[in-house]
């Protein structure tokens, strides 16, 4: 027991590395908040692409979405930030890895936002378009409106997994909190780091989880 | 770049074929370690569903608790951090596992608390009067369990189940970072070993040859399902 608190629960390490930790979270947060942001853009334009149904663009929208979410995340990135680099285009780790999550999560939040606007009405549609609203128009006011709230439940839980992947930007040693965790744990010689970069992590993440699970006990089809 | 350059740097055949085998071994990695994954993923998170809805007298509610705590604590952890922690830490106090086993520790981990969140849901949904029609037939609970509720049970899970899943496996590259040796550090020892880019190309694409096909099944599964229910 004196072992487990010794290494895992020092308070000692843990305030000698608090500026590490907390440098680190911040990265963490702006690129969480960044591939949030632009994953769900992203995820939202595939999505009405894809519903205005133009025989040129299906097949380009349909693979490249299979082909993002057939790939690990990991690959994606290391892709980006290790091969890119050959032809030329090089990106600093932290775009890197915006990039790469946030390409990512556009393939998965397309589908969520597809299944969302599939589920409003056909008929509705007709009708905007019939009271002379543009395509545009009715997306924005009529059917995004409805298809955004169908889809809450799926979204939060996708949202989840998203953030939850952000940690791989350590592995192209983006400075971020596990990054920095593990920088910490090798000057103190303690691991009491990186059960610290776990808990910044959960303080997140745990709210998200009873969301999710609060979801999944109304809208039980939907999760 | 002109495309003899794309094709010397990403698609060079020349590297490919040299460095394949050593792909296919990390491939092999990355299946065996899958597998084990997903056995003990499962059958923990059967277990554990199946003693949260046993509501036994007395100490039922703190196992409850304590079932919540590890699902939602496993849920919430980002799973690179989880494995470093198991490969890093855990040594500190005499637990040294092999990169294979912390692996499988951290990802099993994780799998079993989805797949407990999913049995359990699919236990709910069948019912309660069933179980108590079977209870009044004389089955015991075990075999209330094992032939009444679990066959339904299951059957309702599979389509989540699949693509958490899918999901858990695809992640299972991030151990490349604790230098299990996968597909993706196979394929970055090759890339540094041949200064050519071609083998995370290739790794990349016989990532997507793997997991397209349960990436169809997921989208089939949940459609199926959306039109019973």
């Amino acid at each position: 027991m004196d072992a487990i608190i010794e290494n895992f629960f020092n308070m000692e390490v843990l305030f000698r590395s608090r500026y590490l930790l907390l440098d680190g979270f911040q990265t963490t947060l702006r690129l969480i908040v960044l591939i949030v942001l632009f994953g769900q853009a992203f995820g939202l334009v595939l999505a009405v692409m894809r519903h205005a149904n133009r025989p040129y663009l299906n097949p380009l929208l349909i693979g490249y979405v299979d082909i993002v979410r057939s790939m690990p995340i990991l690959v994606l990135l290391m892709l980006i930030y290790y091969a890119l680099p050959f032809t030329g285009i090089r990106f600093p780790r932290f775009w890197a890895a915006t990039l790469a999550m946030s390409l990512n999560g556009g393939a998965y939040y397309s589908e969520i936002f597809r299944s969302g606007i599939e589920a409003v009405e056909k008929g509705q549609i007709e009708a905007a378009r019939s009271v002379g609203l543009t395509y545009l128009q009715t997306m924005r006011y009529v059917v995004l409106p409805q298809a955004l709230r169908i889809v809450l439940p799926p979204l939060t839980s996708n949202t989840l997994e998203l953030i939850k992947a952000s940690a791989v930007a350590s592995v192209v040693a983006l400075p971020d909190i596990l990054k920095m965790a593990r920088q910490a744990q090798s000057l103190t010689l303690n691991p009491t780091p990186l059960v610290g970069a776990l808990i910044l992590y959960l303080i997140i993440l745990l709210p998200l989880v009873q969301l999710v699970t609060h979801f999944e006990k109304r809208f039980p089809h939907h999760a | 770049m002109d495309i003899g350059g794309i094709y010397f740097y990403f698609f060079n055949v020349d590297i490919m074929l040299k460095v394949f085998p050593a792909l296919l071994s990390g491939l092999w990695v990355t299946i065996k370690v899958s597998m084990t994954i997903i056995a003990i993923g499962f059958s923990l998170g059967l277990i554990l569903a199946v003693i949260r809805s046993l509501e036994i007298k007395y100490i039922g509610k703190p196992i409850n608790a304590f079932i919540r705590v590890y699902v939602d604590l496993l849920r919430a952890s980002p799973y690179l951090v989880l494995v470093s922690l198991v490969y890093f830490a855990l040594p500190f106090i005499g637990i040294q596992l092999s990169t294979f086993w912390a692996t499988v520790v951290s990802f099993g981990a994780c799998l079993s608390a989805f797949a407990e969140e999913i049995f359990r849901a699919g236990i709910e949904a069948v019912g309660r009067d069933q179980k108590e029609a079977a209870k009044s037939l004389g089955l015991t609970f075990l075999q209330t369990m094992r032939y009444v509720i679990l066959p339904q049970a299951i059957r309702i899970s599979i389509p989540t189940l699949t693509n958490r899943t899918v999901a858990i496996t695809k992640a299972i590259s991030m151990a490349s970072a604790i230098a299990l040796p996968d597909l993706l550090k196979q394929a970055r020892s090759a890339q540094a070993l041949v200064a050519n880019p071609t083998p995370l190309v290739q790794a990349a694409i016989m990532y997507v040859i793997l997991f397209y096909p349960f990436v169809r099944l997921t989208l089939h599964l949940e459609k199926r399902m959306g039109k019973e229910s």
